[in-house]
């Protein structure tokens, strides 16, 4: 398979609500470019999926958004990614603040070995956002109870965060993620590693924090991204092959890759 | 199905005549099985050999150390029961600390045993003399300092023996000590005649552990130099453990990649195999040419030793660092947390109980090291116990290299004994590493 030259993104990458916005995004790892001028807007209280083939740059892409691939040295970025109409990648710009604003949630549930309660406070201890341990207490029952962990651990909450089930660490490092109260939460394939049970709570859960939040996920299930999502992004090979509402890219996809990748003719 | 297979044996076996190529998988595959098995085998077999040699080595090395070394712990003396005598001793009741001191003990000794022995002649007298051991003067000058009123009064001591008769008196009576001719013939009658009324006797050797090092072998004890070692191990944690686990954090987190690093961390690992004696001619170039540190002193010792174990420490850290997972850290990337939170609260916690084993085992290391100290004067004869790490001293590997030296038998007892409390220490250290690491460990 080959690059599609001078391709124009089918559909539409752009939103009038536009919460995030790359702009031309060209990604380097050393010589080699991962994604080819990529340009898309992620609007507000909406959920993107990002779907496509393994290795076709989704989740790099999902990590430029909030500066995960400046931990890579070799990792180099052209373009632009405005959250509110600024560049992220402006100089001036400090990650922190940035994180905060932008969270994330990784593939593999990666609790701190904490307690549960110290994973969920751990976020608004370090900035500063709780004035008084109530406050905190609070913090952390909401951000769990948001999780829809509350019920199944308030009477450990000091017992090892790793000690829980697959799932319910999955949800644990959600509550973590939203209790530092972001703006944009990114979803690196969050239930690659679960059962189909622990999947749909998951799943149920995006659905609820799709009103105060902004969510890109990346999955690999295609009835994932066709449950969860409002708008659908095909990757492939580091392009964005085609950007359209969910419904119609799994009924009437534009472009022909799409259309092969979610028939199941490669991937 | 049986038949197939019938035919398929036939045929194969037929193939095997002319070529090999005309086997079916399953026979390829069977035959290769016993070659493998066999390879297998000889393995297991080399591994055990290997681990059996080991352990025999082991076992040799402590047997023969112990059974050398464990009569150290045992000293003969005499019971015997002796006058202070104020007149001849010239000090009473009221005397200073300084006129006891200065008191004749050794002549009331002679006296006491000229009298209750009665030798015949001056060249009995001296060999009846040279059977007490001159630590005897010393015991019964301890006990008036204790004790003023006991003078006039008769006290029953155990007053220590020579390290003749001791080595006589615990190895049943060895011949070679009358065959080398330390003992005469006479000396060995009082001897028989003592041990007869049930005077002579061996008991615990408290002075063993208390004494410092002495030339007169039965008051050689491993005081001074335990000491010695215990401040000079103190001196090289306190400096290698901040300084190798700041290093550590630095090289691993913080140092950008370039050629500088680079050649920073290849020459830390080429230090961790450098000869430690060179370590000495370093430390004696640079603290004691350079600095003016004091010789032979426990200062002096750790911070040669601090640069012998640093290596140790940093890649051990460097390695505990690297095994952190990165999802760790990502997850607190991930949450906003600066790169100093992400090594402080995470990395470093995760780290530590490899990092404190790598230090356990560079102090172990550091304990029993004796070269690069030779070169720094810590060889030196020193009799007073340490107060400070200011003070003169020596530590107990360079003990034992100084004991192995000296001619007297009683001394290689004391060789194999203070080697014993050397491993001791080291089993002791070993253990709490992996006791620490074990408790310290945790799992995600």
């Amino acid at each position: 398979m080959q690059l599609i030259e001078n391709h124009k993104t089918t559909g539409i990458p752009l939103s009038p609500k536009a919460k995030l916005s790359a702009r031309n995004v060209d990604v380097f790892y050393g010589d080699k470019q991962a994604i080819h001028d990529v340009s898309l807007d992620i609007g507000e209280n909406e959920v993107i999926a990002l779907i496509g083939p393994s290795g076709c740059g989704k989740s790099t892409f999902l990590r430029t958004l909030n500066r995960m691939n400046d931990t890579i040295d070799i990792c180099n970025i052209k373009g632009e990614i405005l959250l509110d109409n600024e560049n992220i990648y402006d100089p001036k710009v400090d990650t922190v603040p940035l994180r905060a604003r932008v969270g994330m949630v990784f593939q593999k549930p990666n609790p701190f070995p904490k307690s549960i309660y110290d994973n969920v406070a751990y976020g608004p201890r370090i900035h500063g956002l709780a004035q008084s341990r109530v406050e905190l207490d609070e913090t952390v029952e909401k951000s769990l109870q948001r999780a829809g962990l509350w019920n199944e651990v308030k009477d450990r909450l000091h017992a090892p965060g790793t000690g829980l089930s697959g799932g319910q660490q999955q949800r644990l490092c959600i509550a973590r993620t939203i209790a530092v109260d972001p703006e944009v939460i990114l979803m690196d394939e969050p239930c690659s590693a679960l059962d189909p049970i622990a999947t749909a709570k998951i799943e149920e859960l995006i659905d609820d924090l799709r009103e105060k939040y902004t969510i890109a996920i990346v999955t690999h299930s295609m009835q994932q991204a066709a449950r969860v999502s409002q708008r659908t992004a095909y990757f492939h090979l580091g392009q964005l092959i085609e950007v359209n509402p969910t419904d119609q890219v799994f009924t009437t996809p534009q472009h022909e890759l799409t259309e092969a990748y979610i028939t199941g003719r490669f991937g | 199905m049986t038949n197939s297979k019938a035919t398929n044996s036939k045929t194969s076996t037929e193939a095997t005549t002319m070529t090999t190529t005309n086997l079916t998988t399953r026979e390829k595959v069977e035959l290769s099985l016993a070659r493998r098995r066999a390879a297998e085998t000889r393995f297991r077999l080399y591994g055990m050999v290997s681990v059996f040699f080991g352990m025999l080595c082991l076992v040799v090395l402590f047997t023969d150390i112990a059974s050398k070394g464990t009569s150290v712990f045992k000293q003969t003396s005499l019971t015997t029961e002796i006058t202070l005598d104020s007149g001849y001793l010239g000090i009473n009741k009221d005397s200073s600390i300084e006129d006891i001191r200065f008191a004749n003990f050794e002549g009331l000794i002679k006296r006491h045993f000229a009298k209750s022995v009665k030798p015949k002649g001056r060249k009995a007298k001296r060999e009846l003399f040279k059977l007490i051991s001159p630590g005897a003067a010393w015991q019964l000058q301890e006990l008036v300092l204790a004790n003023p009123t006991a003078i006039d009064s008769t006290v029953t001591i155990e007053l220590l023996m020579d390290d003749d008769v001791d080595q006589w008196f615990k190895h049943d009576f060895g011949n070679d000590v009358v065959d080398n001719g330390r003992l005469s013939e006479q000396q060995l009658a009082w001897l028989m005649t003592w041990i007869e009324e049930g005077q002579l006797d061996s008991h615990f050797n408290t002075l063993f552990f208390t004494n410092g090092d002495s030339r007169e072998p039965e008051l050689a004890g491993i005081h001074g130099a335990i000491k010695g070692t215990l401040l000079t191990l103190m001196v090289t944690l306190i400096l290698s453990f901040p300084i190798g686990v700041a290093a550590a954090i630095y090289l691993e987190e913080f140092a950008p990649r370039n050629r500088i690093t680079e050649i920073v961390e290849i020459n830390i690992n080429n230090l961790a195999a450098v000869p430690s004696i060179i370590f000495g001619l370093l430390g004696m170039a640079i603290f004691i040419n350079i600095f003016g540190v004091a010789r032979s002193t426990p200062l002096l010792g750790g911070l040669v030793l601090t640069l012998m174990t640093l290596p140790t420490i940093i890649i051990s850290a460097r390695a505990a660092i690297k095994a952190v997972p990165p999802s760790i850290r990502e997850a607190a990337y991930g949450l906003g947390a600066s790169k100093n939170q992400v090594v402080f609260h995470h990395v470093l916690p995760l780290a530590m109980p490899g990092m404190l084993t790598g230090t356990i085992l560079g102090m172990a290391q550091a304990l029993g090291e004796t070269a690069p100290l030779l070169m720094i004067g810590m060889v030196a004869f020193v009799v007073d116990v340490p107060g400070f790490i200011n003070d003169p001293s020596t530590v107990l590997p360079v003990q034992i290299f100084l004991w192995s030296d000296s001619p007297e038998r009683a001394f290689l007892e004391r060789t194999s004994g203070a080697i014993l409390v050397l491993l001791s220490f080291l089993v002791v250290m070993n253990t709490t590493a992996v006791i620490l690491r074990r408790r310290l460990e945790r799992r995600w």
